[in-house]
């Protein structure tokens, strides 16, 4: 295999430095907040994970067109890549988001319009990857892959919106006045210099978990592709 | 008189949700270090079985 790049190198550090700051900053920087206590600080990697997260699906539906378009399969490797790391990290979103309800909704789950749609997005993108196992032929795979990811793409947007389309208890942070909501709060200058830096972190580590998993997904296929010629 | 009420310790969940946070993180990359390394190894043994071939 080729040998990792110096930038993705540097991006690797990169990435551990900007995640430990980014933890400093939520775990001892940002003040407690009055109500709820310690566990709002799960708020910024929550938030982080989650901002990333969907835009890493919306980035796979995008590249899914793309590769409906240049039937290349390159682009195919790059929407698998786009969603497997936004899985990983929306199920931290969800998990996180569960921590911190306990506490302050006094519940680890209510069917929610934001739970649900988030729910309904990671169990959409977990079926793809078991759909796909199911396909031998790479074009065919990637057809399905593509078509799959681009409606699948809808579930982010209709997530993201569901707190400002339907009565919610979910606390909308940025723009929003929702009288049901529960646990909302108003963030101190401290706090949105946690908030705005966890989200910078988490894409510079998305960044860097994407270009490292589009690396595998080449070596994956130079094997694929070995192994063809070797049985042939 | 004033009363406030204390803030409720919540320590508990915050350090049970980055607990999550940091294994879910770690055990992804130390998934995608293993998968690579799998990788090589075939790759090395298709590289020999070609070269034997040839």
């Amino acid at each position: 295999m080729q040998a990792k790049p110096v930038t993705l190198k540097i991006l690797d550090v990169f990435s551990i430095i900007t995640l430990a700051v980014s933890a400093y900053l939520a775990l001892v920087f940002a003040p407690t907040e009055l109500v709820m206590g310690d566990v709002q600080r799960v708020f910024y990697f929550h938030i982080g994970t989650a901002w990333t997260a969907l835009l890493g699906f919306i980035l796979a539906a995008v590249l899914s067109v793309i590769y409906l378009v240049s039937k290349d399969l390159k682009w195919d490797r790059l929407q698998v890549a786009a969603i497997e790391v936004s899985l990983v990290f929306f199920f931290i979103t969800i998990v996180l988001g569960s921590i911190w309800a306990r506490p302050a909704w006094n519940t680890w789950w209510t069917w929610d319009p934001r739970l649900t749609t988030a729910a309904v997005t990671e169990l959409i993108y977990i079926a793809y990857f078991m759909l796909r196992q199911g396909l031998d032929d790479p074009e065919r795979r990637a057809r399905f892959g593509a078509v799959y990811a681009l409606i699948g793409g809808l579930s982010a947007p209709i997530t993201f919106f569901a707190i400002r389309l339907y009565r919610t208890i979910h606390p909308v942070v940025i723009g929003g006045n929702n009288p049901e909501a529960e646990g909302g709060f108003a963030m101190s200058a401290d706090m949105r210099v946690a908030f705005f830096f966890a989200l910078f972190a988490f894409t510079i580590i998305f960044i860097d978990l994407f270009w490292n998993r589009v690396r595998l997904g080449a070596l994956e296929n130079k094997v694929e592709q070995l192994k063809l010629k070797v049985t042939m | 008189m004033f009363y406030q009420t204390p803030t409720v310790d919540t320590s508990g969940y915050m350090i049970a949700g980055y607990a999550v946070a940091f294994i879910v993180m770690g055990l992804y990359v130390a998934s995608l270090y293993i998968r690579t390394r799998n990788l090589n190894r075939d790759m090395e043994t298709l590289e020999e079985m070609e070269n034997s071939d040839s």
